[in-house]
């Protein structure tokens, strides 16, 4: 099931994430080493690499949750680096970012989960306001009467459509994923691949996929980028990618997928 | 924002890490009272957590406060009988549950119960990325998850010691009136005619300081837990011990103030 193409792959639009020479180490550990990336509005790209190549990293840095020891990143026409708190907070709203674990309030029902980024971001929003809000964002992931549940009371998939949602609920430009499909069985992910394309195709979002799930690269991804020892080997389509001379990026290939 | 911990050791690991720990504590107190007087300030999660600290450790409260004034009665009886001292059990009583054994008490059993709490919840929250999750949504976690509970505890601490002090001298009163038949009015007259107002106040100025110190350390040791679920369980432990050794500390010192202030 590839990504349905009902518009051709954009990578010529404004772009909307502006990377260059983004450097970031833990220690001794020089995790990205002076990478580029660029992504245009409206596109999906996928990051893939080894677990522990960085890939989350980046995206932490995109949304300002980890600070890049140099480089430039632009976000939204926002130099990350230099936002004050308010300015960052501003720009986050227009971010979603649907984490690895899903990061559930566990204390908070599945209603609560969505409604808290409203109530605490919007002031004076209408109780019914919140109500349409949440049903909307519940009605896209499919999971419209899982509202009163906890979130110990769902499934790995249920989780992870309650993450998409709760970032959705602000309806954001750009949409962060980190590995949407890990540790789900293969349906649950083609499920979850088939509502990062709605969702790109419903709120017009750019997005970047961290995953090292080939198929989920292939079906939800406009280009897709290997992130190895720490540098961005170059772009391309699923294909290009897959039929590459390229040793390292074959070697991640015939070891993950299964045509 | 997440810590990064680039920079070499300048002593030795260990002990940068324990200077490193006081400095981010004081940098953790600052912070609260960076944020704890600028809007929004989030009524609504401190009467949540006034409820979950104050109201759900009432019962514990009650109980061990009651079983203290009995306790403490019974066992100072014989000591001022042999004096033919008996009739001064009630001020006996009075000075050592309102000046130190109903704060004390009361903090002990918060620390245990509120600060580990506070510390587990806040820790798990971390380990499963909620924090960050909160950080990406334009929440200020800090905000909303410490300085509402640093609020609660702060709060509700002393009014629990208030009720601590009270049930236990009802636990100490039912103690005498089986020995002597003392009226209530009698005992409460008895048990405060040595208490002046420096007592009433030093003891609510120390249960404030307790629920300060429980709340602050179960938040900064869970705000700040490593990853993992051994995280979890070290904060919540961590927060306890320091809590408990720091009620003591503060003890110690409060009673030489309010000593000389009298």
């Amino acid at each position: 099931m590839e990504k349905p193409k009902l518009k051709p792959a954009n990578n010529e639009g404004e772009p909307v994430i502006s990377i260059k020479g983004l450097h970031k180490s833990f220690g001794k550990l020089e995790v990205l080493k002076g990478i580029d990336l660029t992504v245009h509005k409206g596109e999906n790209v996928a990051v893939l690499g080894k677990s522990g190549s960085g890939k989350s990293v980046l995206i932490k840095i995109i949304v300002g949750l980890l600070k890049p020891d140099r480089g430039t990143l632009n976000v939204l026409e926002k130099e990350v680096e230099q936002l004050n708190g308010k300015e960052l907070d501003e720009l986050r709203l227009r971010i979603g970012f649907s984490f690895q674990s899903s990061a559930l309030y566990d204390s908070m029902s599945v209603f609560q989960n969505l409604a808290f980024p409203l109530i605490m971001n919007v002031k004076h929003l209408p109780k019914k306001e919140v109500e349409v809000a949440v049903e909307e964002a519940l009605e896209a992931v499919g999971l419209k009467d899982k509202a009163e549940q906890m979130p110990a009371e769902l499934s790995g998939g249920q989780r992870k459509r309650i993450g998409i949602a709760r970032a959705l609920i602000l309806k954001p430009e750009i949409m962060l994923y980190d590995e949407p499909t890990a540790g789900l069985d293969p349906i649950t992910s083609a499920e979850i691949n088939e509502l990062i394309n709605e969702v790109q195709e419903k709120y017009n979002t750019s997005s970047i996929i961290i995953t090292h799930d080939l198929t989920c690269a292939k079906n939800t991804c406009d280009r897709i980028v290997m992130l190895v020892e720490g540098q961005f080997l170059p772009s391309g389509k699923f294909d290009e990618l897959f039929n590459t001379d390229n040793q390292q990026v074959k070697d991640f290939f015939s070891y993950n997928f299964i045509q | 924002m997440i810590e990064d911990h680039t920079k070499k050791a300048v002593i030795s690991e260990r002990i940068d890490e324990y200077f490193l720990g006081v400095y981010g504590a004081y940098k953790f107190v600052l912070r609260f009272f960076k944020e704890v007087f600028v809007p929004p300030f989030h009524l609504r999660a401190i009467i949540v957590q006034s409820y979950e600290i104050g109201l759900k450790s009432l019962a514990l409260i009650s109980v061990t406060g009651f079983i203290i004034g009995i306790v403490f009665t019974k066992q100072s009886r014989p000591s001022l009988e042999d004096f033919g001292a008996a009739s001064w059990l009630p001020n006996l009583v009075g000075i050592a549950i309102i000046r130190a054994l109903g704060p004390v008490l009361t903090a002990l059993i918060c620390a245990g119960k509120v600060g580990s709490s506070i510390g587990a919840e806040l820790s798990s929250m971390k380990v499963t990325e909620q924090i960050e999750a909160m950080e990406v949504s334009a929440i200020n976690p800090f905000k909303y998850l410490v300085v509402t509970r640093i609020v609660a505890a702060t709060i509700m601490v002393p009014l629990l010691a208030m009720y601590c002090i009270f049930i236990g001298l009802i636990g100490s009163y039912i103690n005498v009136h089986a020995a002597e038949t003392t009226s209530f009015t009698t005992f409460f007259k008895d048990a405060f005619s040595s208490i002046t107002f420096i007592d009433l106040f030093a003891a609510t100025a120390k249960a404030t300081v307790y629920g300060f110190t429980i709340g602050v350390i179960g938040c900064y040791k869970g705000f700040n837990a490593t990853k993992g679920t051994h995280g979890v369980g070290k904060a919540a432990n961590e927060a306890v011990v320091l809590a408990m050794f720091l009620v003591f500390l503060e003890e110690v010192i409060i009673v030489q103030i309010s000593n000389w202030m009298r």
